[in-house]
C-alpha cells in the first residue's frame, strides 16, 4: 500500500469534482447519517451511495478488503450489543413483542428492528468513507483541506506526511532486518516484554533518522520560500464548477431532512410498533 | 570588472553551540556568471560557508557573526531568509530527503506556489522547468518511481523555477552512480550557460567535478580560506594532497612517474594537459620498471552462489542467474548502477530475503536452512548510515548488544568488546556517549558491534559514503587490517578509488545480471562495460592511451602495486 489514500484513477464525474468538494459532502453526509435512526432515510442513502459508486467506476474488487474488515467489525458490534443489552430495542421503542425464547436473551422484534437500523448505520457511511478515499487525489487533498479555512500550513503537513510515510515504512523495513541480523529477534517466539524491548532497538534509530529527515525537509521548504506570505496556490487546486455546488447543496438536504425526520417523528427513532 | 554578487569581507562565524568560530575572516568574491569549486575536509568549514550564502546562517541556525556578507550588493545581516532565496537556489545534498511534493510536478511547483504565483502560469513555468532538465515526462511520477539522478534533476528545476542569479550545490555527487554523476556536472554546465547564474559547487570529489569547466577552486581548512585559485595553478601545487583532498588521479601517476606538473602543461584536465616527449618517456620508464605482480596460490571458497534468482512480490525480476564464489580472505567489490540489484544480492546473502531459485553454499554448507539469526554469526551486514544502526546511548553497549541478544555470558562479553574497541580504535572512547561521535567515528562503532559477533565475512554497504579523504583512508586501512587478519570483506560502492584501491576482484552487476567477474583494474579499462554497467573509466586509462601504453590494465595495476608501496598500505 502506498499510503492511506487507495486513490484509484478513473474517468467518472465523483473524481472530477474537487477535493474540496468530496470532503464537505463526506462530513455533511456523515452528519445526516448520525443524526437520524429513521428506517427509511437510512434506506434512502445507502441506495444512493450504491448509484454514486456504480457512478465513479469504482469496482467491488478494489475494495474488497475495506469492505471485509467493516463487514467483521459490524457483525461484531451487533453480536456484542446483543449480548450486552438484549432488551435495548424494547426500551428505545418503548414495546416488547417476544419472537423467540424466554428470560433476559429473549429476541424481541423491537431488538431486531434496532439491528437492522444499525447495519443500515454502517451501510450508509462505510461506502461513502470509502468512496471518498478512492476518488480523491492525496495530492489535491492538502489544497482541499486550504480551501475549506484550514491554515496552509497544516494542511501541508498532511501532504508531507502522505510523501513520507512510504519512506519511513521503507526505513523501518531496513533497520529492522539489519538489527534481526545482530540478534534482535521480533517474532511470536519471544515473550511480550523481550518483544518491546527489541522494538526499541529499531524504534530509536527509526526516529533518530526521521528528526534528521525532518530537518533536511524544513530547511529544504524554508529555503525554498515556505512561509513567506500568508497565502499560497496550489499547483493541483481546482475551481469549484456547477457539480461541485450541486453536490454540496445536495448534501446540505440530507442534512436538513435528517434534521426535519427528527423533528417530525420527535426523537432520533423511527417507531412502527406504535 | 562587474559587482560581484557575493561578497564576503573580513566575515567569521560562530555557531551558538561552539565555543570557536566555524568561519574566520573569510574574503571571496563571486561574480555573476562565476563557476566556483569549494572543497575542504569534513570540518573545514565548507558547509557553514555554503549556509551563510543561502541564508540557512543565521536564519535556521543561529549564531554570531562578524564583518561584512552582502549578496547581490544588499548586506545579508538585513536579508530574510525568503530574501537571499529569490537570489540564491539551493540544491541540498540528499535528493530524496529534500524532495517535498508528492510528485515531480507538485515538488518543481512549490516555490511558485509559496510565491502565490496563480493559474495558468503556474503550470506553464513548471512544464517549462521540468523540460530544462529533462524531466517532463515523468510530471506525475512520486519520488519512489524515480532514479537518483532524476530526483537531483527535479531538485535543480524546482530552484530554477526562481530565475535564480547564484545556483547552489551542495555535494551533487553524494548518492549517485559514477555515470550519473558526469551526467550531473555535465547538465549543471549547460544549465549554467543557458541561464547565465553563477554556479556554486561545494564537493570533495574534485576530479570527477573537473569534468567541466570551473574557474575557480577555493580549499578551505580550519575554518579558513587557502587557495582560491584557477584549477590549473592550484594543481600544479602540492596544496590538495596536504589539506586532505585528493588530487586526480593521472596527476599523481605523473608525480610518482617523476613528472613535475606546471601550471602551463594546463593540468585541469585529461583532454587539456600538455605533456612532453619527455613527459611521455618518463611514464613509460616508470611503467616497465615495475615487476609483475605474482598471482597468489589456490584460495579456498567461502561463499558459493549457484544460479541465484529474485524477485520481488510486484513481478519486477531483481537478480536471474547470479553464480559467484567468494573466496576466504578476499576484498571484493560489487558495483553497478542504482537499482541493478547489488542490495538486494547482499539481502539474499544475509537471509533478508528469500531467492526464488538457486543455491547459496557458506563453506561448503547450503545456506538454505539458516535463520537470519544464524547466518549473522557467520556473515556480517554494515548499514551504509550508522545513524540506522546505532540504537544504544553508550558505545560499550551498543557494541556488546549482539552478544548480549545471543546470551553470551557477561564476562565473555566484557572481553570481547574490550578486544574488539581496541582493534577498531576506539579503545580511547570506550565511555563515552554513541551523540559525542563524529559520522565517521560511528561507522567504526557499528564495524565494532558486528565484528564482536566474529563473522568470517562483512558486508559493507558503500563504506565510505559521505567520509572526507582523510576519514576514508582511516576507514579503509581498517577494513584492510581486518583482511590481513582473515576477515573476508565484501563491499557494495559506486566509488570507483575505492575498488581500485582496495578491492582485489570487482563483481559488476547489471539489470540483475552479473555482467563481470574481473580484476578491478580490467573492469575499469573496459569501455564497453563501463558504459554498460554506469560506471566511470579511470583517468589512468586516457593517460596509458596518451603514452602509448596498450595495455592500460597493467599499466593501472603498476599504480595500485605503487601507490601501496610509497603509502605503505
Amino acid at each position: 500500500m502506498r499510503n492511506i489514500f487507495n486513490f484509484i484513477d478513473r474517468p467518472s464525474p465523483i473524481h472530477e469534482l474537487t477535493g474540496a468538494t468530496k470532503l464537505i459532502c463526506l462530513v455533511l453526509w456523515s452528519l445526516a447519517a448520525m443524526t437520524s435512526y429513521d428506517t427509511r432515510f437510512l434506506i434512502f442513502l445507502p441506495l444512493v451511495s450504491f448509484v454514486l459508486f456504480r457512478a465513479s467506476r469504482i469496482k467491488i474488487s478494489d475494495v474488497s478488503f475495506m469492505l471485509g474488515f467493516t463487514a467483521v467489525f459490524m457483525v461484531l458490534n451487533n453480536v456484542l450489543v446483543f449480548a450486552i443489552s438484549p432488551d435495548h430495542g424494547a426500551g428505545v421503542y418503548g414495546t416488547e413483542h417476544i419472537l423467540l425464547g424466554r428470560g433476559r436473551y429473549a429476541l424481541t422484534a423491537e431488538q431486531l428492528f434496532y439491528h437492522a437500523n444499525l447495519i443500515l448505520k454502517y451501510l450508509s457511511t462505510i461506502p461513502i468513507v470509502l468512496l471518498f478515499v478512492c476518488t480523491t487525489n492525496p495530492s489535491e487533498f492538502a489544497a482541499s483541506l486550504n480551501r475549506i479555512g484550514v491554515k496552509y500550513s497544516i494542511a501541508y503537513s498532511v501532504a508531507l506526511a502522505l510523501r513520507y510515510i512510504p519512506d519511513i515504512q521503507r526505513e523501518y523495513h531496513e533497520i529492522s532486518q539489519a538489527q534481526q541480523a545482530r540478534g534482535i529477534e521480533m517474532s511470536k517466539k519471544e515473550s511480550l516484554v523481550k518483544r518491546l524491548k527489541s522494538a526499541s532497538a529499531i524504534l530509536i534509530p527509526l526516529i533518530l533518522s526521521s528528526m534528521d529527515r525532518i530537518e533536511t525537509i524544513s530547511n529544504a521548504m524554508e529555503l525554498r520560500g515556505f512561509g513567506k506570505n500568508k497565502k499560497r496556490t496550489w499547483y493541483m487546486g481546482r475551481k469549484f464548477s456547477k457539480a461541485d455546488i450541486g453536490a454540496i447543496v445536495f448534501c446540505a438536504l440530507l442534512c436538513v431532512a435528517a434534521l426535519l425526520l427528527n423533528y417530525i417523528n420527535g426523537g432520533r427513532f423511527y417507531n412502527p410498533f406504535i | 570588472m562587474e559587482n560581484p554578487i557575493i561578497s564576503f569581507e573580513k566575515f567569521s562565524f560562530k555557531y551558538n553551540a561552539q565555543a570557536k568560530p566555524t568561519l574566520y575572516d573569510i574574503d571571496l568574491s563571486i561574480r555573476p556568471g562565476e563557476k566556483i569549486l569549494i572543497a575542504g575536509p569534513s570540518g573545514c568549514g565548507k558547509s557553514t560557508l555554503a549556509h551563510c550564502i543561502n541564508g540557512l546562517v543565521p536564519h535556521s541556525f543561529a549564531g554570531e557573526s562578524s564583518g561584512r556578507l552582502s549578496i547581490d550588493g544588499k548586506d545579508s545581516a538585513k536579508l530574510s531568509i525568503f530574501d537571499v532565496s529569490q537570489v540564491v537556489g539551493t540544491v541540498l545534498q540528499d535528493s530524496d530527503g529534500q524532495f517535498i511534493g508528492l510528485t515531480v510536478a507538485e515538488d518543481i511547483a512549490f516555490a511558485l506556489e509559496n510565491a502565490c504565483i496563480g493559474e495558468p502560469e503556474l503550470h506553464e513555468l513548471v512544464l517549462k522547468a521540468a523540460q530544462s532538465v529533462n524531466v517532463a515526462g515523468h510530471l506525475a511520477h512520486a519520488p519512489t518511481e524515480l532514479s537518483g539522478g532524476q530526483k537531483q534533476r527535479v531538485s535543480m528545476a524546482g530552484v530554477m523555477v526562481d530565475d535564480v542569479k547564484v545556483l547552489l550545490f551542495d555535494e551533487p555527487l553524494a548518492n549517485l552512480d559514477p555515470a550519473t554523476g558526469k551526467q550531473a556536472i555535465e547538465l549543471i554546465d549547460l544549465i549554467q550557460k543557458r541561464t547565465g547564474a553563477a554556479v556554486i559547487i561545494i564537493e570533495h570529489r574534485l576530479e570527477d567535478v573537473l569534468h567541466r569547466h570551473v574557474d575557480r577552486i577555493v580549499l578551505m581548512q580550519n575554518g579558513r580560506i587557502i587557495a582560491d585559485e584557477a584549477p590549473d595553478r592550484l594543481l600544479s601545487s602540492r596544496l590538495l594532497k596536504e589539506n586532505g583532498i585528493r588530487e586526480p588521479l593521472y596527476l599523481t601517476a605523473l608525480r610518482y612517474a617523476g613528472v613535475e606538473i606546471k601550471e602551463d602543461m594546463q593540468p585541469r584536465s585529461m583532454g587539456s594537459i600538455r605533456l612532453s616527449e619527455e613527459d611521455v618517456e618518463k611514464v613509460r620508464a616508470w611503467y616497465s620498471f615495475g615487476a609483475k605482480t605474482e598471482e597468489k596460490g589456490e584460495k579456498e571458497p567461502l561463499l558459493e552462489i549457484e544460479d541465484l534468482s529474485f524477485a520481488y512480490s510486484r513481478g519486477h525480476q531483481a537478480l536471474s542467474d547470479i553464480s559467484l564464489r567468494i573466496d576466504k580472505g578476499e576484498i571484493v567489490a560489487i558495483v553497478g548502477n542504482n537499482g541493478a540489484g547489488k542490495s538486494t544480492l547482499s539481502k539474499l546473502i544475509c537471509g533478508f530475503e528469500t531467492a526464488q531459485s538457486g543455491k547459496m553454499l557458506l563453506e561448503g554448507e547450503d545456506m538454505a536452512g539458516l535463520s537470519i539469526k544464524e547466518r549473522a554469526d557467520r556473515i556480517g551486514y554494515v548499514m551504509q548510515n550508522p545513524n540506522q544502526m546505532i540504537s544504544k546511548v553508550l558505545i560499550r553497549d551498543e557494541v556488546a548488544l549482539g552478544l548480549r541478544t545471543r546470551g553470551v555470558d557477561e564476562q565473555e562479553i566484557q572481553s570481547r568488546v574490550d578486544e574488539t574497541l581496541k582493534i577498531c580504535g576506539l579503545w580511547p572512547f570506550r565511555s563515552w556517549p554513541v551523540s559525542a561521535l563524529s559520522y565517521g567515528q560511528k561507522k567504526r562503532v557499528t564495524i565494532a558491534s558486528i565484528l564482536v559477533l566474529r563473522p568470517k565475512m562483512i558486508i559493507l554497504d558503500e563504506p565510505t559514503a559521505g567520509l572526507d579523504y582523510r576519514n576514508y583512508t582511516e576507514i579503509m586501512e581498517f577494513l584492510s587490517l581486518l583482511n590481513k587478519q582473515g576477515v573476508t570483506v565484501v563491499m557494495i560502492t559506486h566509488d570507483m578509488h575505492l575498488m581500485l584501491e582496495y578491492a582485489h576482484r570487482a563483481l559488476v552487476i547489471n539489470d540483475g545480471r552479473l555482467i563481470a567477474d574481473s580484476s578491478c583494474s580490467r573492469v575499469l579499462t573496459d569501455a564497453q562495460l563501463i558504459e554498460k554497467a554506469s560506471l566511470k573509466e579511470t583517468s589512468l586509462y586516457p593517460l596509458a592511451l596518451r603514452c602509448g601504453i596498450e595495455d592500460a590494465s597493467a599499466f593501472v595495476e603498476r599504480f595500485i602495486d605503487y601507490e601501496r608501496e610509497v603509502e605503505g598500505k
